[in-house]
């Protein structure tokens, strides 16, 4: 009990200091405790706490846009190069990487399994008219299906078979399992789920198009001034540093047996101009 | 374990602060209303209509109140629990104040009558009226109590979710379920049940008991 | 003593006119007439819960009104019979002691402590009864006091009645029961849509109405 208040007043002291770093990012790299695994020796090094609010995409972009978080970690890049353009952003940097895959029942009836392309894979999908969830919540995940179906010359809005979640991808995994369509989704979420849910990763392979890229963005202290730019910097600095890559590149390999994450030191597969 | 009881006294806290506050101007306002000899139409539509509030709806509007960009950013009150405490005192306030008045106007005639006729002044009216409240009271702080407590839309809004910082047990129970921790999610429910329940069960009884 | 005269009381679609009554120390004035006749109003005018539009009350004394359904405070059943007394600023060891002598005239002592909400239909009478006679009020205004009672409360609450009589009060009843009236009253006003049609001591009024309508209502033949 008394630990419990004692917490709680270490919470609020924290919360009331104002001193804190705000960092918006992705339900995808929050929920699946990278964050609680790398945070800690940034704030035992520098006495900089970390907040994290933990939202899709788009809503971190538009909460640090009006300059209520101090830095992005987001998984976007057409989004992050308009943030950019806006002057809402600088020290875009890539940290990570790993891949979407298109998963589905194991019964596979539009034979997805099969295709070695992506638009392929899709493109069957639409033709079967087979169940696919959409997140349809605005997150990087969201804009990646998006921009696959436009790629792949299709518009599926308004399809029966097309279900929007508007929810974060557990739910959606949970969704689509529940009943039997496939969805684009994140490597690692999936690996959190793949135990929970009846699906198959059915598209997984080494495509250009299915790259996830995560990066990261200090808000622009010119347009906002009140932002804790020196702090966002010093975590930038600090996420390239090669023994934290290296957490990132082995973080939960053990346990799924793959990398949940590829470390970018700062190089970008994608271009974010 | 230890998580759980601080995220379950932030909750008490948040709600707790968020009630009184709700309670400090919404229980004035409502039995002032309840007790008028008049029906106030407006009033009772407004508060009645302010029931329903959406809580998105609060906390997007506090949201851009609180936001740095927003009219009160300089406080820097987005996602701090003082933050929360304003904007679910706001959906507690026509809660508490639209249950006052109701059971304050339904005391009111039999009430003034009593005193009354037993040859008391205007002001004893309103003093019995008081003190005859109690009850209604109570049951005002209990709905107001019991919405903000169970709220999520609004919480998550202003509050973000911070873990160690402004995560509530309803925040707390929409990751774990977004996590597809659904057991550690149902036990989290379990514990919001159980606090609601309990703190409900205290006022009603505190309510309950007879004046001396 | 409370005496009205002239009195008037305008609703809309309703006219309340009451040229003249009167009910000495001692004496039982029962008020008749069907629902909607306006003896409620009347009571209330009487009491000065309303205000008259026109005429006046007189009043030697304070008067204490019981409501059809008496409000029993969140209270004890003792702080309730008090309640009267406190109001007049008496203090609260004194009022206890008065307000517990008049529950066992109207036999509820052995319930003082309890909850007032808990009581019975014949109880909470009685309790308002005890918590309106502890103010010793020189008149006392009654609104069907004894509807909704089994025999046995009626029996007591009536009983009740007839004893505060006989220790001088002037009694106003608003009732239903005839029979109740034949017992009770040393006068009856027929009140009928406003209007008072009769009015008189009670052996003339009960035994020899002079309006036909107070004949046909006496004998139950006026059907509304």
């Amino acid at each position: 009990m008394r630990r419990g208040f004692a917490a709680l007043f270490l919470g609020l002291s924290l919360a009331l200091a104002a001193s804190p770093l705000r960092l918006a990012t992705t339900t995808s790299v929050h929920d699946s405790g990278l964050l609680d695994a790398i945070l800690p020796g940034f704030t035992a090094e520098t006495g900089i706490p970390v907040e994290v609010i933990a939202v899709g995409t788009g809503q971190a972009l538009a909460i640090a846009g009006r300059g209520d978080a101090d830095a992005v970690l987001v998984h976007a890049p057409a989004l992050e190069a308009q943030f950019l353009k806006e002057k809402k952003g600088v020290l875009h940097t890539c940290i990570a990487k790993n891949r979407f895959l298109i998963v589905g029942p194991p019964q596979d009836p539009a034979g997805v399994r099969w295709e070695t392309n992506v638009l392929n894979a899709l493109r069957k999908i639409y033709l079967k008219g087979a169940l696919f969830v959409s997140r349809g919540d605005n997150s990087g995940t969201h804009k990646k299906e998006l921009e696959l179906w436009q790629a792949a010359g299709l518009d599926p809005r308004g399809q029966p078979w097309y279900l929007e979640s508007g929810s974060g991808m557990g739910a959606t995994l949970v969704l689509a399992s529940e009943k039997g369509a496939y969805t684009l989704t994140d490597l690692g979420t999936f690996l959190f789920m793949r135990e929970k849910v009846r699906l198959e990763a059915l598209f997984d392979r080494d495509d250009p198009r299915m790259i996830n890229q995560y990066s990261y963005m200090a808000v622009n202290p010119e347009r906002f001034p009140w932002v804790r730019f020196e702090a966002a910097k010093k975590l930038r600095d600090y996420l390239l540093r090669p023994e934290v890559q290296e957490t990132i590149a082995n973080y939960l390999k053990e346990r799924f047996g793959q990398s949940l994450f590829e470390p970018l030191h700062g190089r970008c597969l994608i271009p974010v101009p | 374990m230890n998580e759980i009881l601080e995220i379950t006294l932030r909750s008490l806290l948040v709600s707790g602060s968020a009630t009184l506050l709700a309670a400090l101007f919404g229980l004035p306002l409502g039995i002032w209303l309840g007790a008028r000899a008049r029906p106030q139409r407006l009033a009772a539509s407004l508060l009645y209509a302010g029931m329903g509030l959406p809580p998105v709806v609060v906390g997007l509007l506090f949201y851009f109140l609180l936001s740095r960009s927003g009219p009160l950013g300089s406080l820097g009150l987005l996602y701090s629990i003082p933050g929360m405490v304003l904007a679910e005192s706001v959906l507690a306030f026509p809660l508490i104040a639209g249950f006052a008045m109701a059971g304050v106007a339904a005391k009111a005639e039999p009430v003034r009558r009593l005193v009354k006729s037993l040859g008391g002044s205007e002001l004893q009216v309103h003093l019995t009226l008081l003190a005859e409240s109690r009850r209604v009271v109570v049951a005002a702080l209990a709905a107001g109590f019991g919405a903000v407590i169970s709220e999520v839309g609004a919480v998550t809004i202003v509050g973000g979710d911070i873990r160690h910082a402004t995560r509530v047990l309803t925040t707390a129970v929409v990751i774990e379920t977004r996590k597809g921790e659904l057991e550690r999610a149902a036990a989290l429910g379990v514990v919001l049940l159980g606090v609601t329940l309990l703190v409900t069960a205290i006022l009603v009884v505190f309510g309950d008991r007879e004046a001396p | 003593m409370i005496a009205a005269q002239n009195l008037e009381k305008r609703f809309p679609g309703f006219l309340l006119r009451v040229p003249r009554l009167r009910a000495e120390p001692g004496e039982i004035l029962a008020l008749l007439g069907p629902s909607g006749a306006g003896k409620s109003t009347l009571l209330m005018l009487l009491a000065g819960l309303l205000p008259p539009d026109a005429g006046r009350v007189e009043r030697t004394g304070p008067a204490v009104y019981l409501d059809q359904q008496p409000y029993l405070l969140e209270r004890s059943v003792l702080e309730n019979a008090a309640f009267g007394l406190r109001l007049k600023g008496v203090p609260r060891a004194r009022a206890r002691r008065a307000a517990l002598s008049w529950l066992s005239r109207v036999g509820l002592e052995a319930l003082a402590e309890r909850p007032a909400r808990g009581l019975s239909g014949g109880e909470r009478v009685r309790l308002a009864l005890a918590r309106a006679l502890a103010t010793e009020p020189k008149s006392l205004l009654l609104d069907e006091p004894t509807a909704n009672l089994d025999p046995a409360n009626v029996a007591r609450v009536e009983a009740l009645i007839g004893e505060e009589r006989h220790r001088g009060r002037a009694i106003v009843l608003v009732t239903h029961n005839l029979f109740q009236a034949k017992r009770l009253a040393d006068r009856a006003l027929f009140l009928l849509a406003g209007e008072v049609v009769e009015e008189g001591p009670a052996p003339a009024f009960f035994e020899a109405p002079k309006d036909p309508r107070t004949r046909a209502f006496l004998s139950g033949e006026m059907v509304w």
